[in-house]
């Protein structure tokens, strides 16, 4: 018997690779994933990997035609359910390069039994979570993720629904590599897109993705000039957390994070919370930092790699049990199969 | 242990049907499976019908409690697990109260007494301490009341197990009685015992010491006075196991993955009566088989889609709600025109129905239940045996023509059980996926993942293959280039290229074959599925009375075998019994305008052959 890998032709060395597919991309001008798609290019182009080992695969809403963009192989399969389809993959191919890309509605709400599933597997493979607090696709209805009172067609009165944090629910789904990224920072999402690409496990980043026909503006806070200082806290491993151009930082007061003036010395940075992409205690605060930006006070907003931890994928273990069972009892033969362990004979 | 002499008269019998029952704690299927096993390696044919309530351990000693293994064995071909049975086994008031009315007039009644107290009596619904063994009411059969309890206790007194443990080895002391009468030897029974209490030698040593004492209370007591013996049939020469239809599906899978160099991905969620394919093929990991319980219907036929879209042979198998949950899934598969084995383990229904009784109204469901135009080919296993072949031939569908496949059994041919000429590896074909050409170097044309072959089936890039990365999905595509396409003409055309594809694996299927019966005449009775034995069963009595009845049983239902139609015209009736109100009369009406007749039965029950031949009689009426 061969492996599905064996029916395959070698690799050879990348040659000069573009990434990008022959098909028209067709998002509204202006999307957010537009910013996304050139980062992921810039990415693979970086890591050179053969195009043919790359699989990219979606579930439903206008982040998940992504695949169609790239010459990799790939497929648009079914709403909310790209993370199963990922897993039957990723147990018969572990050598390919997988990324998954879905959004809001897809993976927190249709899909978010698998979501969580996948998480606790740890399926090896990048998912890239389109959040733009709307169903784009369908022609704007509020989404789990849409803030309390967020008013759109299916909510004239503002939603009653107590929006996700996602990452929060990432991180209680045992998530085994967490991070926030945005579409208009791409210089931090490429970092962040790379750091993911070398974890071994699932590694789930939310990128927030401005719509800027059913919801824009959402995270104008965090990504405009302006404002973003004040309220986005870039997290880097071994790093106090600092935000507001150095002169605010983040200390913990006991398990509660409290903002602290850094300009008029008080504090000092060693007294700040030195972040730990590795503590796993206190990424659940971290999560937490989660306030409504709009709110007096409200705790900036983290972005970067929140949390990374290592751990066995699902698909390794399968594989170990296979061959543990081919070294246990020999590569199967048919024949003793069929004849199952108690036989007659008539004749 | 060597096994006690005889001492008593042996009659001989050609076929004999027992029916154990008692709670579904007593270990009434395992005491009926090991009888089946001894019977069908001393070489009798066999057939099984275990019958059990959905809960686990229902109240003790209540109706509802009442677990049943039917076994029909003889030195004659045997087709089904018998109308009626001979011999009625109980362990307690309700097990009798049950099933009485399948015993024959004149039939044996073994009764555990023990079972039959006025706590007993009064939860099987018995009133005023009415007791059957003893008010006279069993007059019309032969009553042996045994005090298995007691007797079970008294062979274990000096053993260090305790009162309950005792009990459970009632079952044994059944099985050992009901050996002696049937004159099978111990052996079987000693050896099931050690590989099942492996480690644990009280055990072993307990239950057999219930076997043995079962065997010599036969032997001894002056209740039975004769023994008998059904000698091995004349069956067809070569190696025999016994098999279950869920084995032998799970087989089936197995050898095709084999034959056809792949790897087996099985994605499922447990769910009765499917969930033994899944026990099964996890056991068989040495042969490249992955097995994934996914968190819910839908993510097991997903993670199978994925596995076939990565190359491997991607297997899914449920029971009537979870192939509800999997439906949309079934639509994307057939879209994206991928390799995909779907099992549907037939249950009673709708909604959870009866999730341990057998039916076959969930064939509408296969042939039509997706959205959009989305024909998948539907066959159907009819014996346990035949489960091999049709998951064999699933896979081969499913492969050579790039499609799902549903492949339709029931509970009642999952469970039951069969002797099995197995086959040789060797003797099963190959299975040659369409797997794409490899591109050349300096080939700059662009690959077509659509562009099909003569049979309409498109090449199988698999991720890896050089230079043929493409994307597929949900959405419409293009002809030939699979890009996304919304063109009116492109849709109408692309729906007509995936059906004409299917259709034509019609062409792949040997000619039709009557199962029993002239080549045309008065009745013809087509049946699919489970039917089978019932029906050939009732066949060969009508036609050994010199009735123009012929049999056809219908394996590929969606497409339909050509020779179908042709055949339907050569009879004056046709009569199609179903385990449902008419699905398949529905579908052959719809396809050959015959006015095909329906047998129609829905109580979770497989039909007794009587059944079939006296809806045949009343047809053939003028």
């Amino acid at each position: 018997m061969t492996t599905a890998n064996e029916v395959i032709n070698g690799s050879n060395a990348p040659e000069k690779l573009d990434y990008a597919s022959d098909q028209e991309v067709r998002w509204c001008p202006g999307c957010g994933d537009y910013s996304i798609l050139k980062q992921v290019e810039t990415v693979l182009k970086e890591k050179g990997r053969p195009k043919e080992e790359i699989v990219f695969i979606s579930g439903i809403g206008c982040s998940s035609r992504f695949p169609y963009y790239l010459d990799t192989y790939g497929m648009h399969s079914i709403h909310g359910r790209a993370p199963a389809i990922v897993s039957g993959l990723r147990a018969v191919r572990p050598e390919l390069s997988v990324w998954m890309i879905t959004g809001d509605g897809d993976s927190l709400s249709i899909g978010g039994n698998h979501l969580i599933h996948l998480l606790r597997r740890n399926v090896d493979v990048n998912v890239l979570l389109f959040n733009n607090e709307i169903y784009g696709l369908t022609k704007g209805q509020y989404s789990p993720t849409s803030p309390e009172g967020a008013v759109t067609k299916s909510t004239p009165m503002g939603s009653v629904d107590h929006p996700f944090n996602p990452l929060a629910l990432c991180k209680g789904a045992d998530a085994t590599f967490i991070a926030r990224a945005m579409d208009r920072d791409p210089k931090h999402l490429r970092e962040v897109l790379l750091a993911a690409d070398a974890h071994r496990g699932t590694s789930l980043i939310e990128i927030y993705q401005n719509c800027n026909v059913f919801n824009d503006g959402a995270f104008e806070v965090f990504t405009e000039k302006a404002s973003k200082p004040f309220h986005t806290l870039f997290v880097e491993h071994g790093k106090p957390l600092v935000f507001a151009n150095g002169t605010k930082g983040v200390k913990l007061d006991g398990m509660k994070p409290v903002v602290v003036d850094l300009s008029d010395g008080t504090t000092a940075l060693d007294d700040l919370w030195i972040h730990d992409q590795h503590d796993g205690f206190k990424a659940p605060i971290l999560m937490r930092l989660f306030d409504d930006p709009r709110l007096e006070g409200a705790l900036p907003r983290p972005f970067g790699v929140l949390y990374m931890h290592e751990r066995h994928t699902v698909e390794s273990k399968i594989n170990e049990q296979v061959a543990q069972a081919v070294a246990r009892k020999g590569k199967g033969d048919l024949d003793a199969l069929l004849r199952g362990e108690r036989t007659w004979t008539i004749g | 242990m060597e096994t006690p002499t005889r001492t008593k008269a042996v009659q001989e019998l050609s076929n004999v049907v027992i029916l154990f029952a008692g709670d579904s704690g007593d270990g009434i299927q395992l005491t009926g499976s090991q009888f089946t096993d001894t019977s069908a390696l001393f070489g009798n044919d066999v057939s099984t019908f275990p019958n059990f309530p959905a809960e686990i351990r229902a109240p003790q000693g209540t109706l509802a409690g009442v677990s049943g293994f039917q076994l029909h064995f003889g030195s004659v071909e045997v087709w089904t697990p018998g109308d009626q049975c001979d011999v009625l086994v109980v362990m307690n008031a309700a097990a009798l109260k049950a099933n009485l009315g399948k015993l024959r007039n004149g039939g044996t009644i073994i009764a555990n007494s023990d079972g039959f107290d006025a706590k007993n009596l009064r939860l099987a619904g018995y009133i005023d301490k009415q007791d059957p063994l003893t008010d006279g009411s069993l007059a019309n059969f032969s009553v042996h009341a045994v005090d298995v309890t007691k007797m079970t206790r008294n062979a274990l007194a000096d053993t260090a197990l305790g009162m309950k443990e005792k009990d459970r080895c009632k079952n044994m002391f059944v099985l050992g009685l009901i050996s002696w009468m049937y004159s099978h030897g111990l052996e079987s029974g000693e050896a099931f015992l050690t590989k099942k209490f492996a480690g644990k030698p009280e055990l072993i040593d307990a239950n057999r010491k219930a076997l043995l004492a079962g065997f010599h209370y036969g032997d001894t007591s002056e209740t039975f006075t004769t023994r008998f013996e059904v000698k091995a049939a004349p069956m067809p020469k070569g190696n025999y196991r016994s098999i279950t239809g869920n084995q032998g599906t799970a087989l089936g899978l197995i050898a095709a993955a084999q034959k056809a160099g792949l790897e087996l991905f099985y994605g499922s969620y447990p769910i009765t009566p499917a969930s033994d394919i899944l026990h099964e093929l996890a056991r068989h990991k040495n042969f490249g088989v992955k097995t994934f319980q996914a968190e819910d219907e839908i993510a097991a036929i997903c993670s199978a889609i994925g596995a076939s879209y990565g190359g491997a042979l991607g297997v899914t198998a449920s029971s009537g709600p979870g192939i509800a949950l999997k439906t949309e899934a079934m639509g994307l598969a057939f879209m994206l025109e991928i390799p995909l084995v779907i099992v549907n383990v037939q249950r009673g229904g709708p909604s959870t129905g009866l999730p341990t009784k057998t039916e076959q109204a969930d064939l509408f469901q296969a042939v039509h239940g997706r959205n959009g135009e989305a024909p998948i080919p539907v066959i159907a296993a009819s014996t346990p045996i035949d489960c091999f072949d049709m998951a064999f031939e699933a896979v081969q569908i499913a492969l050579e023509h790039m499609t799902p496949v549903i492949l339709l059994t029931d509970g009642y041919i999952a469970n039951g059980a069969e002797p099995w000429r197995f086959p040789q590896a060797k003797d099963l074909p190959a299975i040659k996926p369409p797997f794409a050409a490899p591109k050349q170097d300096g080939d700059a044309e662009k690959f077509l993942p659509y562009l099909r072959d003569e049979r309409g089936v498109r090449p199988w890039a698999v991720p890896g293959m050089k230079r043929l990365q493409h994307r597929i999905g949900g959405i419409e595509k293009q002809d030939r280039t699979g890009d996304i396409s919304y063109e009116p003409l492109n849709h109408e055309l692309m729906v007509r290229l995936r059906a004409e594809k299917v259709a034509r694996i019609a062409d792949r299927f040997k000619p039709i074959r009557l199962d029993s019966g002239a080549p045309e005449g008065e009745l013809l009775i087509v049946g699919w599925g489970s039917t089978y034995g019932a029906i050939r069963t009732a066949a060969l009595e009508l036609q050994r009375e010199g009735r123009s009845v012929s049999h056809v049983h219908l394996r590929h239902l969606f497409p339909f075998n050509k020779g179908l139609g042709p055949l339907l015209k050569k009879f004056n009736k046709v009569l199609v019994p179903e385990m449902n109100t008419g699905q398949l009369r529905q579908l052959i009406r719809a396809e050959f305008l015959v006015d095909a007749r329906g047998l129609n039965k829905v109580q979770g029950l497989p039909f007794t052959a009587a059944e079939i031949k006296a809806a045949a009689i009343e047809l053939l009426k003028p």
